[in-house]
């Protein structure tokens, strides 16, 4: 698709969104109340690292396109942690009967 | 397939706002249903991107496990632990999300800079366009062969582990030793959420 050599799109735009895409993780990640959004704000910073990956494979990699191959992996491991996850909170919801991440605290010092 | 640049653009432009509002909206929206729809179009137009970067049997992976799998299972768990629940307030919260809303910009003004300002190596080598997916057979089967198979074991531990974590069996004594066990470490002896407990009428979970 993108054969020639000026390329229409420039690396730095898709760079710039996965870096708008994992800040915005980053933030849900730290601010969420509700355990399921913080494990929705990790998929996203998977993904953002995913189309890094991709754009660099495209633009720097092209004929030996390890970066898809890395994504592939990426998306295998989010999968299983999608898993375990949400296993994870289903059994403290039991436990404690809410899934506010501020009561989750038996650990804290 | 060949698209116009004009075309490119375009659809980069739409992709790109896309994933940005619908993470703003997955992180900001209340209520967590629309959040977890909203994630579902983010993974979308992140596929719809890897297309754009000549990288079609990724962006089908993305759909088939993102889309059909992920979502489907955080859908799942919302409906499983969806009871309306008034959130005690928290001193500071406002002084919080502002501090992490600062770090995070800060973050995002670095990894721009850095996105703008090194030399990269460009223009690489021609992709290879349509014959990615041959590519990505022959890498997986060849020098990612041990890290391919070590995937499906992971998937294996995943699968059984998420299986142990979140069955319901209540025992009333210990399997090992015979002796009663303290339920109350296991699970509460309470009525279950979503079952009216009448007189006659059974109830799922097992009482200890």
């Amino acid at each position: 698709m993108i054969s020639d050599a000026a390329s229409p799109i420039p690396l730095e735009g898709f760079l710039a969104v996965a870096a708008m895409l994992f800040c915005v993780g980053v933030w849900g990640l730290i601010n969420s109340r509700n355990a399921v959004r913080v494990l929705m704000s990790i998929e996203l910073m998977l993904n953002a690292v995913n189309i890094n990956l991709m754009a660099f494979s495209n633009y720097l990699d092209g004929q030996l396109i390890r970066g898809q191959v890395f994504a592939i992996f990426v998306i295998t491991v989010a999968a299983a942690e999608a898993a375990v996850g949400l296993a994870i909170l289903l059994s403290l919801y039991r436990n404690r009967e809410t899934v506010d991440m501020e009561r989750f605290n038996l650990l804290r010092w | 397939m060949s698209i116009a640049s004009t075309t490119q653009q375009i659809c980069f432009l739409v992709l790109s706002a896309t994933t940005v509002i619908g993470s703003l909206g997955v992180v900001l929206l209340p209520n967590i249903v629309y959040s977890a729809f909203l994630l579902g179009g983010v993974f979308l137009s992140v596929a719809g991107l890897y297309l754009l970067l000549n990288a079609s049997f990724v962006a089908a992976a993305q759909i088939l496990v993102y889309v059909g799998a992920v979502n489907v299972l955080i859908l799942f768990a919302i409906m499983l632990v969806n009871k309306k629940e008034t959130l005690a307030a928290i001193p500071g919260l406002l002084v919080r999300r502002l501090l992490s809303g600062a770090v995070c910009a800060g973050l995002f003004a670095l990894l721009l800079r850095v996105a703008f300002t090194t030399p990269w190596a460009l223009p690489g080598p021609t992709p290879v366009g349509e014959e990615a997916t041959i590519r990505i057979g022959e890498h997986l089967f060849t020098d990612y062969l041990l890290p391919f198979e070590l995937a499906s074991v992971l998937l294996l531990m995943a699968m059984i582990g998420a299986i142990v974590l979140a069955r319901r069996d209540v025992f009333s004594t210990d399997v090992i030793t015979g002796e009663p066990a303290d339920q109350g470490l296991i699970e509460k002896d309470r009525t279950p959420l979503l079952i009216e407990t009448s007189a006659n009428a059974p109830t799922l979970l097992t009482k200890p």
